[in-house]
């Protein structure tokens, strides 16, 4: 920076700037001290806490090995003993990821955390649930083995006899793999994040109290 | 909490030390390891799929009894409904309610021609015995092709299989059948319908339909299916081959198959085993919405409050409060 910039006047900030008003906005509704902040109020010390961190480390192994699984392609794992390795990595930070999520799932519901305005939050808690399961069942559909031939056949009967089946064609191997390696993913992934910044934003739940005040 | 600040929310609240960061990175290293760990120790399951040769060479009866059954029209997925098809009644339906018959016949397979005729036809080229098989089919009357059809699956009931892999049955009244299915089964034998059931006029080709609806007709994939505990009537949505977990997840939905009414034929307020499918689907869709709806439905909202499993997670705060 040279001498002379320092004497040029800088115009005021114009309260109609856009950028302004979204950088103000995310200010307000989630300051960096509530999205990381270094302390917790006192009774945050279960170990119930710690099933939805875990299961956030599970969901990253689930995405690592996964795009190591799509880079290489369907065939990949099956005749390569390191892509069975990868593979397997997936297969189990899945089931991991799954168990985590029931617990924080449970956990959060035996705390009734929804309340003092936390709703939203539990609802799209439910729905990453929801879409978690279909990203796992069009991953057992891109398993390109025996498991992935019978699951489509046998699903294919539920998803036809609800209406689905005409536009999510369980058969359909390109659909499927399409859906479980980019739509979906992102779709969690998404989720998962507005999931963090609304329990970020509103901090955690008290606990309830044994007078019953707060629904 | 609308509109209180998190500062006004925790107002006299006892805040302690706490690292985010520090927990979040713990975590992925445990986490890590434990996956790496059972990977490499356990591995993950993965039995070969089944082609159609190896359905035509392991159980060629079960093989051509299901392509004489694509023929005579018998086979689940010729009288499947839509969405592969618009035979009447098929579609699955709840009094009014029948989404399968609304959305129509959006993925369109007509299965004696898509998994008998036309690979038959690609093969006709240096064999005027099929040809004239083929054609003979072609110009019979339905009356004859259901005659010769329901002779045929009879006969094969107690069909003979050669060293070599053919067919054979008693003599009968079987029109063109005989050289129509002993070429299909060379044909499966040999790989040659793995392809010719994939030709879809693009070299390129993701779309396994045809050939998994056709061996899904057979009797040998379901056999199969059964020694892995993969059946609906087996838990088999959450099952998985080999001694690995499945979809544990999916326990709920796969329960409903497993009892009254989806497993009657009579059922109860008109849900049975027949649109079991529908049924079911229906009822995990209003399950998950009251999940999801649990902070407004009474009852379900105010069970964390009776039971007291938060006062074991909040112990600290509980103690302190008898303390107090």
């Amino acid at each position: 920076m040279d001498a002379t910039s320092k004497e040029v006047p800088q115009p005021a900030a114009e309260s109609a700037n856009w950028t302004l008003r979204v950088r103000r906005y995310i200010d307000r509704l989630l300051p960096m001290d509530h999205l990381l902040p270094d302390r917790q109020p006192y009774y945050v010390g279960s170990w119930v806490y710690v099933f939805g961190v875990v299961t956030i480390a599970a969901l990253v192994w689930v995405v690592v090995s996964g795009v190591v699984l799509s880079f290489m392609g369907p065939q990949w794992w099956h005749v390569s003993s390191v892509g069975r390795f990868f593979n397997s990595l997936h297969f189990w930070s899945v089931q991991l990821f799954f168990i985590f999520m029931v617990l924080h799932l449970w956990g959060q519901y035996f705390m009734a955390s929804w309340r003092d305005g936390r709703a939203a939050t539990w609802l799209i808690g439910v729905v990453i649930f929801g879409v978690s399961i279909l990203t796992a069942f069009t991953g057992y559909l891109s398993q390109q083995n025996f498991d992935s031939q019978f699951i489509a056949i046998n699903a294919k009967d539920a998803m036809n006899g609800a209406g689905i089946g005409a536009f999510f064609n369980v058969l359909n191997f390109g659909q499927m793999y399409g859906l479980h390696v980019m739509l979906l993913p992102i779709g969690v992934t998404f989720l998962v994040a507005w999931h963090i910044v609304m329990v970020r934003t509103r901090g955690v739940v008290k606990p309830i109290d044994p007078e019953g005040a707060s629904k | 909490m609308k509109g209180v600040t998190q500062e006004e929310y925790y107002r006299g609240v006892r805040m302690a030390p706490y690292d985010l960061v520090k927990e979040l990175v713990i975590a992925l290293a445990a986490v890590g390891i434990l996956a790496l760990g059972v990977s490499a120790f356990v591995s993950s399951p993965d039995e070969p799929p089944v082609t159609i040769a190896a359905w035509a060479q392991s159980d060629p009866v079960d093989f051509v009894t299901t392509a004489t059954g694509e023929l005579a029209g018998t086979t689940k997925t010729a009288g499947y409904g839509q969405p592969y098809n618009s035979t009447a009644d098929a579609a699955q339906k709840w009094g009014p309610i029948s989404p399968q018959a609304w959305l129509g016949v959006r993925i369109p397979i007509d299965s004696a021609n898509a998994f008998v005729i036309q690979p038959l036809q690609r093969g006709v080229t240096g064999n005027p015995q099929l040809d004239t098989a083929v054609k003979a089919w072609q110009a019979a009357s339905a009356d004859d092709q259901g005659k010769w059809t329901d002779a045929y699956t009879k006969a094969l009931a107690d069909a003979k299989v050669a060293d070599d892999g053919t067919v054979t049955v008693a003599d009968g009244d079987y029109g063109p059948l005989p050289v129509m299915m002993a070429n299909l089964l060379a044909m499966g034998r040999s790989g040659a319908l793995d392809g010719l059931l994939q030709i879809s006029g693009r070299f390129y080709q993701t779309d396994y339909t045809p050939a998994l609806l056709f061996m899904g007709d057979g009797g040998y994939l379901g056999g199969l299916a059964d020694n892995w505990r993969l059946n609906g009537d087996q838990w088999g949505m959450m099952n998985e081959t080999g001694q690995y977990p499945g979809q544990t997840w999916l326990w709920l939905y796969t329960m409903w198959y497993q009892v009254f009414p989806f497993t009657s034929d009579q059922g109860v307020l008109g849900l049975n085993a027949a649109n079991a499918d529908l049924g079911i689907i229906i009822l995990m869709t209003l399950l998950t919405a009251a999940l999801a709806l649990v902070p407004l439905i009474p009852i379900l909202r105010d069970i964390p409050r009776w039971v007291p499993i938060h006062r074991l997670i909040w112990r600290r705060y509980y103690t302190a409060k008898v303390r107090a």
